[in-house]
């Protein structure tokens, strides 16, 4: 491992060989990644390992999700990337998939004899980092490594982000340099943001920092007290000498805290994109709606705010994790009923309810930024993992208006759906196109109505990365994409349909939306919204543009990639959506609500074809259908919805400002979402009915 | 049927195989050796023919060096109890009343990832017919279709361990 110290990079602790090979012996890589495989069928675990010790890597195999877990737990940086199957007797694997991403932040692959695209979007949504079909083929092994490199990359990035953006903040500054200094030793993000600091840069933290230093661990109840030493000293004055002594945690130094707090600030800062002053938040959100998001609100709220600090941490988790808790409390669905009938194919209609409520809370709610605080940075989808965390948040959202955040995921995803078909079309299309381009591929669409909301609120919001986010977050990102999507149909019958889908992303959604393309989509997919950062990075610049203007962003978007694209737009859509979900939340959702619970069902139903009862994946349509409709009407107002897609440009701030705004004015815009006024393409529409019945 | 015909024709070539290798002795001549090197490869060849397994088998008989010089017997083995488990497990949820077909697709799920692991097309094939018929809750569909699935995995098994004994003699006669 890393020699002296002084090895830049190389000094933390959780470099591993092969990462120090990346810095000393580049050559040398990706001989030596260690990774964890983790299937229950023996005759395929053999198999694979096997292959992969002919990539020369080293190869741990274990055939229980718990083992594997415990065995990641106990050497969090022993490994550096994480190959899982999807059914596994003890844990799901999806679950697995976010447990590892919440709290080792690992890039993990799924695989699965399963081919379904369904279960394909499940892996993008819940943030998986690639998903193999078995049989596995040795070529697809053999460049696994490249999501290592980018995690790191993009971990990396994040925190410079953050750094960055905190420039007048002296403290900012030294935590910044204390994380990096910490960071060596903590999580792998700091590794690889070390590696990519200049080399004095480490080394001279070498020699104040302790190389050495043991990893420190931010448990669940360390970040609570974290949290609530923040909180306590207030958001802005907290600084880390004064956290640590009131956390009064014997052997956590000044720098863990530092650098703890910046990510948590980060993660803050996607969230609202104010002064993070959702700390409350992050603690509300940690209410476990359920069994599976108890553990994970609280894992997240303290991951992601690590992570989102970090970048890797899928900001979303938390931030689905918290919208879901939010969403529970208020359950109620004062929803509009429409929402509900739309679709029979969706099975939600209590999410859809909630969404109901939940955006009004969240138009009253300025927090928005708690939705979106589980959102930043970790783009990662796999935090939504399960997916009734998904279908949690939705409800959430929707019932709680608390989040703010949350509850335009809910919205959105309420008045997606409730505008029956047409939103459900607008959502569909919406989702193709915002879900090529998150990462989560093809599943995206249909899945979106949920995370998308939450994580489009929270992803838009939080611009760059709160995209990114979105596209990870399972449920949001596709939400505020359809949302925009949906907006489009009804303010501008004609500019969804034609402008919306021809964008860049069209071909991606051309592909989303012919389900079979899902499926290739979804890995070429993956691998897009990986790389997409840069692109949203461009999105939030063209945020300003109207819808109409989304369509040329989009194109001109680094859409190279119809993928890329779609999910550029779908981080508009999401943006929008999020505007949306906020104007909608006011309550006049009803319309909108429709059209977003119409959405969210389709996509749900699409996506959930091949699971039944999988009410997550509704609620995420449902949150992505939405989300494209609050977004729709709030721009507009009534009809101008293309305002609202492009938002993605704007910071959370403005996202929730805009979307609050125009909440008021949503009511007039309710009618805009009619269906009736819906003039989506016949081929959006029958896109949607396609996937959905396909789902079906 | 055509399978009867073609394990015939492999029969025929089983026994080429055993005719070859029990007339070799301790000194078996090169044209010995070759000869059932030639019987294995004939016999590999017409299990890839015949769709039983896929060309990708290759890769897993690539993957067996002298690290692992029994690779490829470790994972059929391998294969076969954990199948073998799981042919029993759907015959038993296919028989009880009533049919649990979230059940049924789960084990049939692991069969086919356990088949396509070994790269075994016509057993995988079969196995996402029987999915659909399953999904669509179709009992009578996954009855028919469960009964191909075990034709096809018994021929399968059969295939592979005559060529399996054809490469275990290969491999002696080689040392010899």
């Amino acid at each position: 491992m890393n020699s002296s110290g002084g090895k830049g990079s190389m000094s933390t602790a959780s470099s591993s060989a092969a990462w120090k090979a990346v810095d000393s012996v580049p050559d040398q890589f990706p001989a030596g990644l260690r990774v964890l495989v983790v299937d229950d069928d023996p005759t395929c675990l053999i198999i694979l390992e096997k292959m992969l010790r002919t990539c020369s890597y080293e190869v741990t195999k274990c055939n229980r999700a718990e083992t594997a877990l415990a065995i990641l737990r106990e050497n969090k940086n022993g490994f550096d990337i994480v190959i899982s199957d999807v059914h596994m007797p003890d844990m799901d694997g999806f679950k697995l998939l976010e447990h590892i991403g919440l709290e080792m932040d690992l890039p993990v692959i799924m695989m699965s004899a399963d081919d379904g695209k369904h279960v394909v979007m499940k892996g993008v949504t819940h943030g998986a980092c690639d998903y193999l079909i078995k049989p596995v083929r040795m070529e697809a092994l053999k460049n696994i490594w490249q999501h290592v490199i980018r995690k790191r990359k993009n971990g990396w990035k994040e925190l410079e982000q953050s750094g960055s953006v905190e420039e007048g903040d002296r403290q900012q500054k030294q935590s910044e340099d204390a994380e990096y200094s910490s960071s060596a030793n903590e999580g792998n993000w700091k590794s690889s943001k070390k590696r990519k600091d200049d080399d004095d840069e480490t080394e001279d933290r070498d020699d104040t920092s302790t190389l050495k230093k043991p990893r420190v661990v931010w448990s669940v109840e360390l970040h609570q007290q974290f949290v609530a030493a923040v909180n306590q000293l207030g958001i802005d004055k907290a600084v880390p000498k004064k956290i640590l002594e009131l956390m009064n945690v014997p052997g956590l130094t000044r720098e863990n805290v530092a650098s703890h707090l910046q990510k948590y600030r980060l993660y803050l800062r996607r969230l609202s994109g104010v002064s993070p002053h959702a700390n409350n938040l992050n603690n509300s959100f940690m209410n476990p709606q359920d069994e599976t998001f108890g553990p994970l609100s609280s894992v997240n709220g303290l991951d992601l705010q690590a992570l989102a600090a970090g970048g890797q941490l899928p900001a979303q988790c938390l931030a689905t994790l918290q919208a879901a808790a939010l969403g529970r409390s208020n359950a109620k669905s004062s929803i509009p009923m429409p929402l509900v009938d739309q679709r029979n194919i969706f099975s939600f209609e209590n999410p859809k309810l909630r969404f109901g409520e939940g955006q009004q809370q969240l138009m009253n709610n300025n927090k928005q930024v708690n939705l979106l605080h589980g959102i930043p940075t970790t783009m990662e989808p796999k935090q939504l993992t399960t997916s009734q965390s998904i279908g949690n948040i939705n409800m959430q959202v929707a019932s709680h208006g608390v989040q703010s955040s949350q509850n335009n995921s809910s919205l959105i995803n309420m008045q997606v759906a409730p505008h029956g078909v047409q939103s459900s079309q607008n959502n569909s299309a919406l989702m193709q196109m915002g879900q090529p381009q998150f990462a989560h591929a093809p599943r995206l669409p249909l899945s979106l109505g949920q995370p998308i909301i939450s994580n489009g609120v929270a992803a838009n919001v939080s611009t760059q990365n709160g995209i990114r986010e979105n596209i990870r977050a399972p449920g949001y990102n596709p939400v505020p994409q359809t949302s925009s999507m949906l907006n489009f149909p009804m303010n501008h019958a004609s500019e969804l349909p034609g402008n919306s889908f021809p964008l860049g992303s069209t071909p991606g959604m051309s592909g989303c939306i012919s389900k079979g393309t899902f499926q290739e989509d979804f890995n070429s997919e993956i691998k897009g919204s990986v790389g997409f950062m840069p692109s949203y990075d461009i999105f939030n610049d063209l945020n300003q543009h109207k819808p109409q203007s989304w369509e040329l962003q989009n194109v001109g978007m680094t859409f190279d990639d119809s993928r890329h694209s779609n999910s550029l737009q779908g981080n508009l859509d999401l943006s929008q959506s999020v505007l949306v979900q906020q104007g909608f939340s006011s309550g006049q959702m009803s319309g909108q609500n429709r059209n977003a619970a119409l959405v969210s069902k389709a996509m749900l139903s699409a996506g959930d074809s091949t699971e039944p009862g999988n009410p997550l994946n509704a609620s995420q349509h449902l949150n992505s259908l939405p989300v494209d409709n609050t977004i729709r009407v709030k721009t507009e107002s009534v009809a101008d919805v293309t305002d609202n897609l492009f938002i993605d440009h704007f910071g959370q701030e403005d996202l929730m400002s805009a979307l609050l705004k125009q909440h008021q004015g949503i009511a007039p815009a309710e009618n805009e979402f009619d269906f009736d006024g819906y003039s989506l393409d016949n081929i959006q529409q029958d896109q949607i009915n396609g996937i959905i019945r396909t789902d079906e | 049927m055509a399978r009867r015909m073609l394990d015939a024709s492999n029969q025929g070539l089983l026994l080429q195989f055993w005719l070859a290798t029990s007339s070799l002795s301790k000194g078996k001549t090169r044209m010995d050796r070759n000869r059932l090197q030639h019987q294995a490869a004939s016999m590999r060849r017409s299990l890839f023919d015949q769709g039983y397994l896929d060309e990708p088998f290759i890769q897993l008989e690539e993957l067996q060096d002298d690290a692992s010089p029994n690779f490829v017997q470790e994972i059929v083995t391998l294969f076969y109890t954990d199948s073998a488990r799981l042919i029993q497990n759907i015959e038993h949820a296919l028989n009880s009343r009533p049919i649990d077909f979230d059940k049924l697709d789960d084990y049939m799920h692991q069969f086919k990832g356990s088949s396509s692991s070994i790269r075994a097309k016509k057993v995988t094939n079969e196995c996402t017919v029987f999915r659909e018929y399953c999904s669509a809750e179709n009992a009578e569909g996954c009855m028919r279709s469960f009964q191909q699935v075990k034709q096809d995995y018994a021929i399968l098994r059969r295939k592979l361990e005559v060529y399996l004994q054809m490469v275990r003699q290969a491999a002696v006669s080689q040392k010899a």
